[in-house]
């Protein structure tokens, strides 16, 4: 079997969880004998590990060779107005007239490099919607030039490259939804993010949902047919002990940190509630919110005001190892997000034999037995279960015991045998 | 007699390199020496250097009627020491002129005026004898960091014997005052106020070099004209200016330095007025009033108040958090600590955090090496933090040598009470021994009373071993309490 596989980010160029999860996921897929895997991203930087599986950047894709043919493709699927600064599409209605709308006599829909290329930044900057809809074209090119059993995307951001390539090969389309833009908007949703979300999952034979929180989301608010939509939990790549980073502790105060995105999504503010809480009981201890985001400055602001900010310290963003060296010198790891599809962050946490806080608002805390969980909002248990496991070490003793266990056991390749049967109930429906 | 009080400040931080949170506790080193370096070099050969040059050849041309005045802060002489020698050289034969003046400052550029008398006092004493030592002269006035002044600032400064302090001329202070004239502190009033003309010093600091300028080009003739132009009776004109604005802030092909050059001539040729040095001023002016104010107020932006430095709550969370560290620094007695605070306490630093970027951005961009102030702050407040640990670490290593200094003594004067213990007893028996053998021959010598004596040698001996253990008990009593102590 062969699968073609649209992602956004390979390793070592990710930013967050998706493509943490989404190489993880691979991984564990090239453990099944028979299976093959193309991975495509937006862009490779030709540092990517290809040992298991091959990578394509859609970057390198010459559109030259087959550009009548694919002209055709492109009446058909035609959301395709690239190189203005209009988004692909905005309202359903207007998807429904470019979708309707004869073959495109105008072939000078897009601008190509020298050699027919296109130009990607893999990024997430303002010309997403651009990079977006010129990656659904070189997926279609793609998908006619690899042979493929099926189609498995991650995430919103790939979704019309599946769709491109279905139309063109015809094969079966798993998407995987990571998370929904119910969960990064904080209940804002963009109606652009969500029509192309919805496109994509009515568009999908199968639907893989990271946790039952997000196939409740699928379910209830796109309007998707619960028998197609199926939960498989992520798992974390096991780190063995000789490349475990053990920094040299600096300080001798206890350390409580926050990593992730400084967004709405993740909930930075009640980590710093609850880190006030905390420190007019006790004051050896140091408060770190390692990421950034668009709430970074405001997060700053807050600590500068209210005077907590010689305890309080903020790293930006961090990344590779410096995220275990993180892990390395704290003493508890605190996810207070206010909607986390899955959240696999507290599992590379619990890795590093840091005892986890998570909120009951993420798809983690459906499959974890030896993390405290909290609702984001209830900054006061929250601060409870800090001063615990900081005050109490046979408290936080078994936490770091149990849970190391527990997440030893959560295997991608067990995720990924899931992946697999679901597959082959696409193929075979 | 008219007189033109010309004066510049002279100042360069030590910056920060990127301290990340990783490094607390970890790396005690907080400077980025390349580019303290480099920013210095580049400074000392754009503008000190030919500056300096230049002054000294005007002092020399105008036969001692060409005077200023300079402060220089003791961070920035420290750099010259370290990066540009010549630079502090160029300055020793600016003052071998006798022309020109060296003012007062804080060591460290600092703000501690706003908040800790002790430390201001402190940082201005330290300076004080730094100017005497580089360049023999013992200032008698005094300029705060970026020009800050207050009615409790002024009278700090008065008591501690200066006879006059600048200021700027700001216009919220002002109101329909002059500038042009001698004002006096309103609390203390020998302490003599000069204030800045900021008009005119900002017409050649900010606006020399802008071409949508309605005044462009400025000339030294044109500038000597409006000074002629102020109304008669007004005495003087104080430009107070960075020195940075020759040759760094406006680049030398502006012709700022010609401007500079030809500025002396044109002012003594063709006006009535002189050139003096602040001290001069003071002495030979009359105070015309007292100047009030209340609130602090500086010579930065457009507000003239200390909003650059401590307007938001980075700034104030970072100073707050910054001297309530200071006890425990200097109880720790360790120079390394007490000149790494003094660093700390650079106003640069605060002026790095100033979210004021709209109006001001732009002299808030200079020299600065933060993109953003949130990373300025987040940078601070990592090397406060291992800071502290330093200043905890050493404090605690003190503690823990006085509590085993106090035990050592405990257990000295144990030893010695054991000792005088064992002396006790060594003399009690000796007692004892005589006191029975003196016994002994009583009862010899006298024969028939042998019974009765000798009972009651006996009765005496059994009491004395009861009251030799009261004394001990009493003895371990005392020494218990001591170490209670």
């Amino acid at each position: 079997m062969r699968v073609l596989m649209f992602g956004w980010e390979f390793p070592p160029h990710i930013s967050g969880g998706l493509g943490t999860a989404s190489y993880g996921l691979t991984r564990g897929l090239t453990t099944i004998p028979g299976l093959d895997i193309i991975f495509v991203v937006p862009r490779a930087y030709g540092d990517e590990d290809q040992s298991k599986m091959r990578v394509i950047g859609a970057g390198d894709v010459s559109l030259d060779s087959k550009h009548m043919r694919f002209s055709k493709v492109l009446g058909q699927i035609s959301y395709i107005e690239v190189n203005s600064n209009l988004v692909p599409y905005h309202s359903p209605e207007e998807y429904e007239k470019l979708i309707n709308k004869p073959a495109n006599k105008n072939r000078k829909l897009i601008h190509t490099t020298m050699g027919g290329k296109l130009f990607f930044s893999g990024g997430y900057g303002k010309n997403l919607y651009e990079e977006i809809a010129n990656y659904a074209l070189v997926a279609g090119q793609i998908a006619d030039d690899n042979e493929h059993d099926l189609i498995h995307t991650h995430d919103w951001l790939t979704y019309p490259a599946g769709i491109a390539a279905k139309s063109v090969s015809g094969k079966p389309l798993v998407i995987h939804v990571h998370a929904t833009d119910f969960d990064r908007s904080g209940g804002k949703v963009n109606p652009t993010v969500f029509d192309i979300e919805k496109r994509g999952m009515e568009a999908a034979d199968k639907i893989i949902a990271v946790s039952n929180l997000t196939r409740d989301t699928i379910i209830n608010k796109y309007g998707i047919d619960a028998s197609k939509v199926i939960t498989v939990y992520n798992a974390v790549e096991p780190v063995p002990d000789s490349e475990r980073i053990n920094m040299k502790r600096g300080i001798s105060d206890k350390v409580v940190t926050f990593l992730g995105r400084v967004t709405l999504q993740k909930g930075p503010e009640y980590f710093i509630q609850a880190a006030e809480k905390v420190l007019r009981k006790m004051d050896n201890v140091k408060f770190v919110m390692a990421g950034s985001g668009e709430l970074l400055e405001r997060m700053i602001l807050w600590t500068a005001a209210s005077g907590i900010a010689d305890r309080f310290h903020f790293t930006g963003f961090l990344k590779g190892d410096d995220v275990f060296r993180m892990f390395s010198i704290s003493d508890v790891y605190v996810m207070p997000s206010v909607s986390e599809p899955f959240g696999i962050s507290p599992l590379e946490a619990m890795q590093s034999n840091v005892p986890v806080i998570i909120s009951h608002q993420s798809g983690v805390a459906e499959i974890l037995k030896y993390a405290v969980k909290t609702d984001f909002w209830d900054v006061d248990a929250m601060a409870d279960a800090i001063y615990g496991l900081l005050n109490y070490p046979s408290f936080s003793k078994t936490f770091i015991k149990y849970g190391k266990d527990e997440v030893d056991n959560m295997k991608w390749e067990n995720s990924a045998k899931k992946v697999h049967s679901i597959y082959k109930e696409a193929i075979n429906r | 007699m008219r007189t033109v009080c010309l004066y510049f400040q002279v100042h360069q931080p030590f910056r920060f390199r990127t301290y990340r949170f990783f490094d607390i506790g970890n790396d005690h080193y907080y400077y980025d020496d390349y580019t303290n370096e480099s920013i210095m070099r580049k400074v000392a050969d754009k503008c000190y250097l030919p500056a300096n040059q230049l002054i000294l050849d005007l002092i020399n041309k105008h036969k001692g009627k060409f005077k200023l005045a300079f402060s220089i802060s003791g961070i920035a002489i420290e750099q010259f020491k370290l990066y540009a020698p010549e630079v502090l050289e160029s300055f020793r034969k600016l003052a071998d002129t006798g022309q020109v003046e060296f003012l007062a400052e804080t060591y460290a550029h600092s703000l501690s005026s706003l908040k800790d008398h002790d430390e201001f006092v402190k940082q201005v004493m330290e300076h004080k004898a730094l100017i005497k030592n580089t360049f023999g002269q013992d200032p008698t006035v005094f300029r705060n960091t970026e020009l800050i002044y207050s009615d409790d600032i002024g009278s700090d400064v008065y008591r501690m014997g200066f006879k006059a302090m600048l200021t700027e001329g700001a216009k919220h202070v002002l109101g329909w005052k002059s500038p042009n004239y001698l004002y006096c502190n309103a609390r203390e009033p020998k302490l003599k106020v000069l204030l800045k003309n900021f008009k005119l010093s900002d017409d050649v600091a900010f606006r020399y070099s802008n071409k949508g300028w309605s005044d462009y080009p400025l000339t030294a003739k044109k500038f000597a004209g409006w000074i002629k132009a102020t109304p008669k009776e007004e005495e003087m004109v104080n430009l107070f200016m960075d020195y940075e604005t020759f040759g760094e802030h406006q680049w030398a092909e502006s012709g700022i330095f010609d401007f500079l050059g030809a500025l002396p001539g044109a002012i003594l040729d063709g006006t009535d007025f002189t050139f003096s040095t602040p001290s001069e001023v003071s002495e030979s002016l009359q105070v015309v009033s007292a100047v009030h104010v209340p609130n602090p107020i500086s010579w930065a932006d457009e507000e003239r108040d200390l909003s650059a430095w401590l307007g938001n709550e980075m700034q104030q969370e970072a100073f707050d958090k910054l001297y309530s560290l200071k006890d425990a620094v200097y109880q720790t007695g360790d120079d390394e600590l007490i000149q790494d605070y003094k660093y700390l306490q650079v106003s640069d630093h605060f002026y790095y955090m100033s979210t004021k970027f709209f109006s001001d951005g732009d002299v808030h961009s200079y020299f600065n090496p933060y993109s953003t102030p949130y990373e300025a702050f987040m940078n601070y407040m990592n090397v406060l933090s291992d800071f502290k640990i330093r200043v905890d670490a050493s404090v605690s290593e003190g503690m823990d040598s006085e509590i085993s200094r106090l035990s050592k003594i405990i257990k000295e004067k144990d030893e010695k009470l054991t000792k005088y213990e064992i002396e006790l007893k060594s003399l009690r028996k000796r007692k004892l021994r005589t006191a029975s053998s003196d016994n002994v021959t009583t009862a010899d010598k006298s024969g028939t009373k042998k019974a009765a004596v000798k009972k009651t040698a006996i009765s005496k001996d059994t009491k004395k071993p009861t009251a030799g253990k009261g004394e001990k008990s009493a003895a371990k009593k005392g020494n218990s309490a001591k170490k209670g102590n």
